[in-house]
């Protein structure tokens, strides 16, 4: 199939401001992945494309970007779902929220620095067990904060939450997630602590339980969920369940 | 030209170079360089799970954990480094626990286990239970808690900077020069010691699991500056990559039960490998699909076969094998969600329902950067070291692979040799002096990208690789013969030299020139084929996943030896035969002494 790509550009040593760059590809597999194409533009094309990526199977967390005004990862986006036909159009700008460098590529320094602000390591400063071995924990322990263990840090939740649009000072889906993997680890001792950093101005009640940050979610997390769980444990005044 | 000065410099935000930095950080000013975000490292798409002989669910020992090693390496691997990784490991996978790393449990609470290719109890019997899993993202849990532990450690990262030399005066390293990938500004960190933990070369081949970052650049760096490269023609090539994708299933699905079959529906393991079948070694097995698929038994008469996990045909074979263990759908979806969700979203295919249709992927380099036991890169058979300068992780070659690694040993690898060289490192610069700069470091790499980036030639950096990849996947992958790796010699050489006269850059700026870097990085990939390729056309013999048709016995009077390859001053490669293997366990007992390999 034939596929017409629309790419919002920009070279800061060039522009003074964004425009869409029109590309056109023949012999498009239906099942090519929108990152495939990319590359096709940048190596067939033009090489001043500029966009980030990596393992290109939706596990690094490189290139989240707007496709066709969602925010997905483009090595785990199929042309096949993104229209049939033997010609589709497709339209890809960079994530929202954050400064645009050069093309697709944003500045992560501000989602990283939100990332940072939470606590996102683990606490545990009891004497470790006496045989040497593991400390224990029991499954169902342990499937308690399974799904936030999956998130890649690819930042699609919260550059497409209207609340961390509104205002960038809101720590965003992304960095509740990694608190919550540490909160309700049954191991860890710093719960309390990030539940305070949470309920403070730029935390989880600037949240509006829109939902994008769920739809976004490369890794299907429940990414609204936990952010409830979250509110929910400080309301209870950081008991767990 | 910014200068940096720190003690240790450790370039690569993987698990080994994570590792290093936890530990030498502690001790020594530390920063780490990526040309990723660390957290993009492909650490982080290792599945299965990590080996460790914590014995939490079959008895399991150290020593049976070495065996399984130094045989999987078809005796290549050096034996006192097999010891060390198998003994380390234990103290290494609970580390990682205290760490916070959330391991799938066993119902009293412990990290659970679960079998791989090649792991077996007592010197080669049964399958045994060494893998320490977390789900089937194992590698991306290793990556996030060292990652996390590191912010906690406030350890200095430079991201997105990419790396692309090392300061070496005589047999001294003082740093190494660096692109602010945004700014395109050269920087030079001046530093006491060095450590590369850059990863695999894997974009070297057509079909491959690694990611499109996987470009060998610190391996070539240091080959440049006249480190050898060491067994390069061992490239792995795992067994069930997704068909044309390349992409990654884990050994862990037939670790769960999961069992290959060819177009008549056969289970051809059990001709190959007899005792363990489907959980071999990963050559023996990426031998047997090749040799399936030639046979005119691929799937319709292609070149795949099938990866079965269905839950009938997985009870099918445990009820055959007297097995009272019964898997569901809900086991299958619970410990392999990530393989579920490659396979429907690219393939449109449900594992639990229907086969993976699987091709073998270049996956893995056994080769790379010499080492001692402490990651201090070595210069020649005698273990001349360089001083300051360190390598851990698949870029390096301790040897503890040897001519074939086993699965879940590249983790444990990461952790146990990234942390020995990370506190070493610490060690050594408490103690070494300041290695001045020599004048204007960086002129000889700031000339050739400004080369690069001017290019005005024909070929575009993507023709060239392109080819590259094809010539190695058809003559230097799972099977070779002289006639075909000399072939794939004369392309790389017509392929070097349209890079150095005739390739064209589109990108003239300096912001995020990911055009010129991809160039760039293709140099080193290029450089990497070469070695690889002359190394495979030296070494008459097969052995591990090296598979010479023209040579198709092990020769241990001839070849068990390393190779090591050196630039010389106009480029060519000069290959010396003259490092031996360790043999120190097989000294003390008989049973790792170099024998047939049967599985």
């Amino acid at each position: 199939m034939q596929i017409t790509l629309r790419i919002r550009r920009f070279n800061p040593e060039k522009d003074k401001k964004s425009y869409w760059g029109e590309y056109t590809l023949d012999k498009v597999d239906s099942t090519d992945r929108v990152l495939d194409l990319l590359h096709r533009v940048k190596w067939e094309q033009d090489g001043t494309l500029a966009f980030r990526r990596s393992c290109a199977h939706g596990v690094c967390g490189s290139d989240g970007m707007r496709i066709n005004g969602v925010n997905r990862l483009a090595c785990k986006m199929l042309v096949n779902k993104l229209g049939e036909g033997e010609h589709i159009k497709i339209q890809i700008e960079p994530m929202l929220g954050l400064r645009v460098i050069k093309d697709l590529i944003v500045d992560m320094e501000p989602f990283f620095e939100h990332y940072r602000q939470v606590m996102p390591y683990y606490v545990n400063d009891a004497p470790l067990p006496e045989n040497g071995r593991e400390r224990l924990q029991s499954p169902e322990d342990r499937e308690r904060f399974d799904d936030t263990t999956k998130c890649i840090l690819c930042a699609c939740c919260t550059t497409s939450c209207p609340s961390f649009w509104a205002n960038g000072v809101y720590v965003g889906p992304a960095a509740i997630v990694q608190a919550h993997r540490f909160i309700f680890d049954s191991r860890d001792q710093a719960a309390d602590e990030r539940l305070k950093i949470l309920s403070e101005a730029d935390g989880v009640w600037r949240c509006r339980t829109v939902f994008n940050c769920t739809n976004a979610c490369p890794r299907d997390i429940e990414v609204t969920r936990a952010i409830g769980e979250v509110k929910m444990a400080i309301r209870q005044g950081a008991k767990r369940e | 030209m910014q200068t940096h000065e720190f003690e240790a410099i450790i370039v690569g935000g993987g698990g080994a170079g994570l590792m290093a930095a936890l530990y030498a950080s502690r001790q020594v000013k530390t920063a780490v360089i990526s040309k990723l975000y660390p957290t993009r490292s492909h650490t982080g798409t290792a599945q299965g799970g990590i080996g460790a002989a914590l014995g939490n669910l079959d008895e399991d020992h150290p020593e049976w954990h070495a065996f399984d090693t130094v045989k999987g390496g078809d005796y290549l691997t050096d034996q006192n480094a097999a010891l060390v990784l198998a003994e380390e490991a234990v103290s290494a996978v609970i580390e990682l626990e205290h760490l916070g790393l959330p391991f799938d449990r066993t119902p009293d609470g412990r990290i659970s286990q679960r079998r791989f290719g090649g792991h077996t109890s007592n010197f080669g019997g049964q399958p045994v239970r060494r893998a320490c899993h977390a789900a089937d993202r194992t590698g991306h849990m290793i990556l996030q808690t060292l990652y996390q532990q590191c912010i906690k450690n406030n350890v200095k990262f430079f991201d997105e900077y990419h790396v692309v030399d090392v300061i070496r005066v005589g047999d001294q390293v003082a740093g190494v020069i660096a692109v602010n990938l945004d700014s395109g500004e050269l920087h030079i960190f001046h530093s006491k010691a060095v450590l590369f933990a850059t990863g695999g070369w894997g974009r070297v081949w057509e079909i491959t699991s690694n990611a499109h970052s996987l470009t060998g650049d610190g391996n070539s760096i240091v080959y440049r500056r006249g480190v050898p490269m060491q067994d390069m023609e061992f490239f792995q090539f795992h067994p069930t990559g997704i068909y044309r994708l390349g992409i990654l299933i884990t050994e862990g699905v037939r670790g769960e039960g999961g069992i290959l079959l060819n177009d008549r529906g056969e289970r051809f393991m059990e001709r190959y490998a007899p005792k363990i079948k489907d959980l071999a070694s990963r050559d023996v097995v990426s031998r047997a699909i090749h040799l399936e698929i030639q046979a005119g038994r691929g799937i319709k008469g292609k070149n795949y076969v099938y990866l079965d996990v269905t839950p009938e045909t997985v009870n099918r074979y445990l009820a055959e094998a007297g097995e009272t263990r019964r898997v569901t759908r809900e086991d299958i979806e619970s410990k392999l969600p990530d393989i579920l969700d490659f396979c429907r979203t690219y393939l449109g295919v449900d594992p639990v329902k229907e086969p993976m249709p699987i091709q073998p992927t270049a996956h893995y380099g056994m080769g790379g950067i010499p080492t001692d036991l402490d990651g201090l890169v070595v210069l020649d058979e005698k273990n001349t070291p360089l001083s300051g300068l360190y390598a851990a992780g698949e870029c390096a070659c301790v040897s503890v692979h040897g001519a074939n690694r086993l699965g879940t040993n590249s983790l444990t690898d990461l952790i146990v040799f990234g942390r020995r060289a990370g506190k070493h490192m610490a060690e050594y610069c408490k103690s070494a002096a300041v290695t001045p700069l020599p004048n204007n470091p960086a002129e000889e790499i700031e000339a050739e990208l400004e080369r690069i980036r001017t290019a005005n030639g024909k070929t575009k950096p993507y023709q060239i690789r392109n080819e590259m990849q094809q010539i190695m996947m058809k003559h230097v992958s799972v099977f070779r013969t002289a006639d075909g790796i000399q072939e794939a010699i004369n392309v790389l050489h017509h392929l070097q030299d349209q890079y150095h006269h005739d390739l064209m850059i589109d990108d003239r700026g300096k912001r995020f020139n990911s055009d010129m870097f991809e160039a760039w990085e293709l140099g080193s990939l290029l450089d990497l084929a070469e070695v690889t390729a002359v190394s495979a056309l030296a070494r008459q013999e097969s052995r591990g996943a090296h598979s010479r048709e023209d040579f198709s016995k092990r020769d241990d009077e001839k070849w068990l030896v390393h190779t090591l390859a050196y630039r010389e001053a106009d480029g060519s490669i000069r290959l010396a035969h003259n490092k031996p293997v360790d043999l120190s366990l097989a000294a003390k007992d008989e049973k790792f002494k170099p024998k047939e390999r049967v599985y």
